[in-house]
């Protein structure tokens, strides 16, 4: 029971993007076309699921018994940057269709404070293996939602020529984002 | 806290860290090897390797990969022209198209002396970011040109350099790529067709009526179409106040030229 309301409040009261404000970079820059937002939505997730486990094992089996827990920022970048590359290279080789839609933003998501940040909240709170897990599931997954939510406002919006010019583009993609995060907020207190 | 726990071991564990993951991502690199495609090298070394962008990629390699992988048209290498894409064709396995040859040509004849400067600017020596000044320019004509060298320093090819405060364009080093087109904010550099002979050109870029072109350039086209009654082959029309030459038609008699009452029409020296 536990678990699921970790899931689900990681999803929508903690949402990565729009409660806790982490990985903001690829919620603007990659939100333009639903397609291309899914593709970063599940490259995240696998990402934030597997660096999770990868960064807990670490920080747990290897940084606390040799008593170097100082070390957590520095070989959890390790670890991210590790995993990246890796999926980089499996990406290329088994699906080249949503490695070129991607594009430059999948190393990019090396340096997406979205992965370190859940890493080192999961090192904050405690979290078991499979607690880690599960927060990094609903998070990624909250992730997901709130980008291609963010990408289909945005198509519509590219649509509509009544827009000022002075609006159009980003300008109004921060404004929205502004919007959706007040609408996230409602969802505090959901769950205590 | 004694030596090993200090130094010793936050080394070794990000030594051991580090060599875990680089002998991982190596073994990955040789699973997840991907073959690339033999013919993007192929047609990489066909083309120039200028990197000018003149095909609407940023560099030759971006090109090379477009055409294979998303069928983009063999005929957009301007630098490497008829005969690269020929190659490039012969590459691909399609029909060999030829590529006209263009170069960049200057419709605008203001020097200082001809349209006087408006204000002295002394921003950015860049006409990208002069153009953005109230009114379009800091000289007195809006269409002219600028001329503070932005198509020169663009230019990967050194095909342009200023000549009274105009870009001159050396047709031997042109290769009609289009980047000073590309980057001239006031579109006063176009790409023409080249031509073996020589033909005339109406140089200006003017759009404004007669009398207003007469107040900010003595050599601007006032749009007064003698030149349209002038020429023989019917080959000049009036567009918007402004007189247009069509090249193939022009047989480079000079009519116009001596007709002209702002002398804005050229001959310009074929290659």
């Amino acid at each position: 029971m536990d678990l699921l309301l970790l899931f689900i409040s990681s999803i929508f009261v903690q949402n990565i993007l729009l409660a806790r404000f982490l990985g903001c970079c690829p919620f603007l820059g990659v939100s333009t076309k639903l397609e291309t937002a899914r593709g970063m939505g599940i490259a995240v997730i696998f990402v934030i699921v597997l660096s999770s486990t990868m960064t807990w094992l670490v920080y747990h089996c290897v940084l606390v018994p040799l008593h170097l827990e100082y070390l957590y920022t520095l070989s959890f970048i390790l670890v991210i940057a590790a995993l990246v590359q890796f999926v980089e290279l499996a990406l290329k080789k088994l699906n080249p269709a949503l490695y070129k839609s991607l594009g430059i933003f999948l190393p990019l998501i090396t340096t997406n404070c979205a992965v370190l940040g859940l890493a080192v909240i999961n090192m904050n709170e405690n979290y078991t293996l499979l607690q880690s897990i599960v927060n990094a599931l609903g998070s990624s997954i909250g992730f997901l939602l709130a980008i291609t939510l963010m990408a289909g406002i945005r198509e519509r919006l590219e649509q509509n020529d009544a827009i000022p010019k002075c609006l159009r583009g980003l300008p109004l993609a921060l404004v929205t984002a502004g919007l959706m995060s007040i609408a996230f907020m409602g969802f505090n207190g959901m769950i205590r | 806290m004694d030596f090993a726990h200090v130094v010793l071991y936050p080394t070794a564990l990000m030594g051991t860290l580090g060599l875990v993951f680089g002998v991982l991502l190596a073994v990955a690199s040789i699973a997840f090897f991907v073959k690339p495609d033999d013919r993007v090298e192929l047609i990489r070394e066909a083309l120039p390797g200028a990197n000018c962008a003149g095909c609407g990629y940023p560099g030759c390699d971006n090109y090379a990969e477009a055409v294979v992988v998303d069928g983009a048209r063999t005929t957009l290498c301007m630098v490497g022209g008829s005969s690269v894409a020929a190659v490039i064709a012969g590459i691909m396995g399609v029909k060999a198209e030829a590529v006209e040859s263009m170069r960049s040509f200057l419709k605008c004849a203001g020097t200082p002396e001809c349209s006087p400067r408006n204000a002295i600017y002394s921003g950015i020596q860049d006409c990208r970011s002069a153009a953005v000044l109230p009114g379009g320019s800091p000289n007195s004509c809006p269409y002219g040109c600028i001329g503070l060298g932005t198509c020169v320093e663009v230019c990967v090819f050194g095909a342009l350099s200023m000549k009274d405060g105009l870009p001159s364009v050396d047709l031997s080093k042109c290769t009609g790529c289009g980047t000073c087109v590309a980057n001239c904010p006031k579109s006063v550099l176009k790409l023409v067709p080249r031509r073996e002979r020589e033909v005339m050109q109406v140089v200006c870029n003017s759009h404004w009526r007669g009398p207003d072109v007469k107040k900010v350039c003595s050599t601007g086209c006032i749009g007064c179409g003698i030149c349209v009654k002038t020429c023989p082959e019917q080959a000049i029309v009036l567009e918007n106040n402004l007189a247009v030459i069509n090249i193939d038609k022009c047989t480079g008699c000079g009519a116009c030229v001596a007709k002209c009452p702002s002398k804005c029409i050229h001959p310009v020296a074929g290659s």
